[in-house]
């Protein structure tokens, strides 16, 4: 065994110990422990475990490396996954945790006096949760099987098997206190790689001013990756590439999206005030901030280090590390010239093919990169000791396995809550209703496990899904629940309805149908990952003009609304339960 | 449920916390829209429609375009959040809505 494995077995045993440590310690005995974490976690403690919840096998993994080749239209990305966290914490948060109860169905259920409503939102809370948990297991099966020698699927049940542990016993409060632990983990793992390499290529502990630093040389670091991105072939790494109005649709689904997931609202019906949901929002978004300006400063480090070493490079006299990726077939070479060097850039741009790598001789790009290796070779490629590299493994696993517990709570809930006590059996005691939350995470865990083990090839594709389609039901329906007094049954169910239904067969149409490939069939330029910012609007639309020619709500749903607008009288969730 | 509802209500029966009641929501919405005006402002306006515009002029060794949508706009949000609590906590205690 190598230093660098017994490295990670010592490091990832280590938290997973602490993950099921924690767990024992915070087990859930009532219904309000087991969904809210009984309604009094401090707001730095909710921050923390929110953040986790939030940053997912591919914020840490993937992200970085995603921007790394995109530049600056990966910035999408990085706006996107954290502007939301202003719309929640202005127009959501605080309302729904005076509202007082458990789920986001719960509040459309009784905002809009109807049952149709509330199973509407139960299905697009399941099918949006479902659809991210299986990701999160197949990035516990690919950490485990890249650096343990474990094969994937004995990952993917060693990773569901840990969820299963904390999650089943603890419900919420274990989650909470466990995803404070992971937090941790992943966020050390994930800065201190970036600190190293900073201070090495520019001289400063800190990547955010890094990245705009300058090499010894004295060239600026961003000046020098657009010199080296256009001599390859590539665009300029800080100007824009695609069309601004699809740039501007993704960002704003994902804001959207985000603030309509409903395992980040559930998050603030756990902090006992409105005054603690709103601060809690606000240590959230600083939490995952500390990750989200470090990852693009990742990205131009990890791309300069990686353009600088593979470049025209003799492939015999190449460092070890290039190696040893090449086997997990995330770095693939092909000499397609025979000359024995590394041939990189771009053979899909015409004119530089034809001006510059012809007449070289260049037969076509040689090196196929897999973005992943950006964060998870990031400390090998600058030479940083073994522990360095197993603390990113486990940080891997941390950010997927906090995302997956979350998750998977919101699926029970949605079962065991909002199917079972609020529809079918409205009669059970307590303790069944605790049964079947804790029956229904179990059955969640093994399907998710499954769905994991052998995820379907689409599995990127439909993450397009989650966040279009909480965009396009969701958020609206919330906004206007609070916002709009006026606004009814009627009006918010054909919202729902119209939006989900144009995003679902826009996304289909183009990631399964008939559209694959053909982009320039798209609806003025936009992509089917900024689809769901025109799916709200039409909801919003539609909304408003129904609700506007039907009656306006019952006197009992109008005072509801009256009540949740001021933050007197708020109590804890269940009490009237 | 609806029990609850009117336990609550009947604390803001009288005429008066109805007119305060209005009045702490209005500002609570001349809040938002300044706020969000920012948050529009930094991210969909420095960060993506002016973006090449803005990298015409450096912030040390950052394209300021460049730097709104992959640093800065960040931090402001952060900020904003913040700002957002400080408000509302003063105008919750203002209108004597604050919880015990």
């Amino acid at each position: 065994m190598t230093s660098l494995q017994i490295w990670t077995y010592v490091i990832v045993g280590v938290t997973f110990l602490i993950y099921i440590g924690v767990a024992i310690w915070a087990r859930a005995g009532s219904t309000k422990e087991f969904y809210v974490a009984g309604g009094g976690v401090h707001p730095v403690v909710n921050g923390m475990a929110t953040a986790a919840d939030w940053m997912s096998a591919a914020s840490f993994l993937s992200m970085a490396g995603l921007i790394s080749f995109m530049g600056f239209d990966g910035s999408q990305y990085l706006m996107g996954w954290t502007g939301g966290y202003v719309l929640l914490a202005l127009l959501l948060a605080p309302y729904l945790r005076k509202f007082g109860k458990f789920t986001v169905p719960d509040f459309i259920g009784d905002r809009y006096y109807s049952q149709t409503a509330r199973i509407v939102a139960v299905i697009c809370a399941l099918f949006v949760s479902f659809t991210y948990v299986v990701g999160q297991m197949k990035g516990v099966g690919v950490a485990f099987s890249r650096f343990l020698d474990t094969s994937f699927e004995t990952g993917v049940i060693l990773g569901a098997g840990i969820v299963f542990f904390y999650a089943v016993l603890g419900g919420m409060k274990g989650i909470t206190y466990t995803q404070v632990a992971q937090f941790c983990v992943l966020i050390f793992a994930f800065t201190v790689p970036a600190i190293f390499i900073s201070l090495q290529m520019v001289n400063n502990p800190i990547p955010q001013i890094g990245m705009g630093g300058h090499l010894a040389d004295g060239t600026a670091l961003l000046d020098k990756i657009n010199q080296v991105s256009i001599d390859l072939g590539f665009h300029e790494y800080t100007s824009g590439h695609k069309p601004r109005i699809d740039l501007f649709c993704v960002t704003a689904a994902l804001m959207l999206g985000t603030a309509g997931l409903p395992h980040v609202i559930v998050r603030f019906f756990t902090v006992p005030k409105v005054k603690d949901a709103r601060i809690s929002a606000g240590y959230a978004l600083l939490f995952i901030a500390i990750l989200y300006t470090t990852a693009p400063a990742v990205a131009v480090f990890a791309r300069t280090n990686l353009i600088e070493t593979v470049d025209n490079a003799d492939y015999a006299s190449l460092p070890p590390w290039f190696k040893s990726w090449e086997t997990t077939g995330l770095l693939a070479f092909n000499d397609k010239n025979g000359d024995g060097k590394i041939q990189y850039y771009n053979d899909t741009n015409a004119s530089f093919v034809s001006q510059v790598a012809d007449p070289r001789g260049w037969q076509g790009n040689e090196l196929e990169i897999d973005h992943d290796i950006i964060v998870l070779a990031n400390p090998e490629i600058a030479n940083l000791p073994a522990w360095v590299i197993a603390l990113v493994v486990a940080g891997g696993l941390a950010a997927a396995l906090s995302t997956a517990a979350g998750l998977l709570l919101v699926i029970s809930t949605s079962i065991s809550h909002d199917l079972m006590r609020r529809w079918l059996m409205p009669h059970i005691t307590e303790k069944q209703e605790l049964r079947y939350a804790r029956t229904a995470i179990a059955v969640a865990v093994v399907i998710a496990a499954y769905a994991g083990y052998n995820p379907p090839d689409y599995v990127a594709a439909i993450v397009a899904f989650a966040f279009g389609l909480a965009a396009s039901s969701f958020f609206p329906a919330i906004i206007l629940g609070i916002f709009d007094k006026r606004m009814n049954m009627q009006g918010a169910v054909s919202g729902m309805i119209v939006g989900i239904s144009f995003t679902a067969i826009y996304i289909v149409y183009f990631k399964f149908g008939g559209g694959i490939g053909h982009p320039e069939r798209y609806f003025m330029d936009i992509s089917p990952e900024g689809i769901g910012t025109i799916g709200m609007l039409i909801n919003l639309v539609v909304s408003l003009v129904v609700s506007r020619l039907t009656p306006a709500p019952p006197l009992h749903v109008q005072e509801l609304v009256e009540e949740i607008r001021v933050p007197r009288g708020s109590k804890i969730s269940g009490d009237n339960h | 449920m609806h029990e609850g509802i009117k336990t609550i209500s009947t604390f803001r029966l009288k005429s008066k916390d109805v007119s305060e009641n209005k009045q702490y929501w209005r500002t609570n919405l001349k809040y938002l829209a300044i706020l969000l005006s920012i948050w529009f402002i930094v991210s969909y306006g420095c960060g993506i429609l002016f973006a090449d515009y803005l990298n015409t002029i450096h912030l040390g060794g950052f394209p300021l375009g460049f730097w709104f949508a992959q640093q800065g706009a960040i931090y402001v949000f952060v900020v904003l959040i913040f700002v957002y609590v400080y408000l509302m906590n003063k105008l919750d205690k203002k209108h004597g809505l604050d919880e015990a």
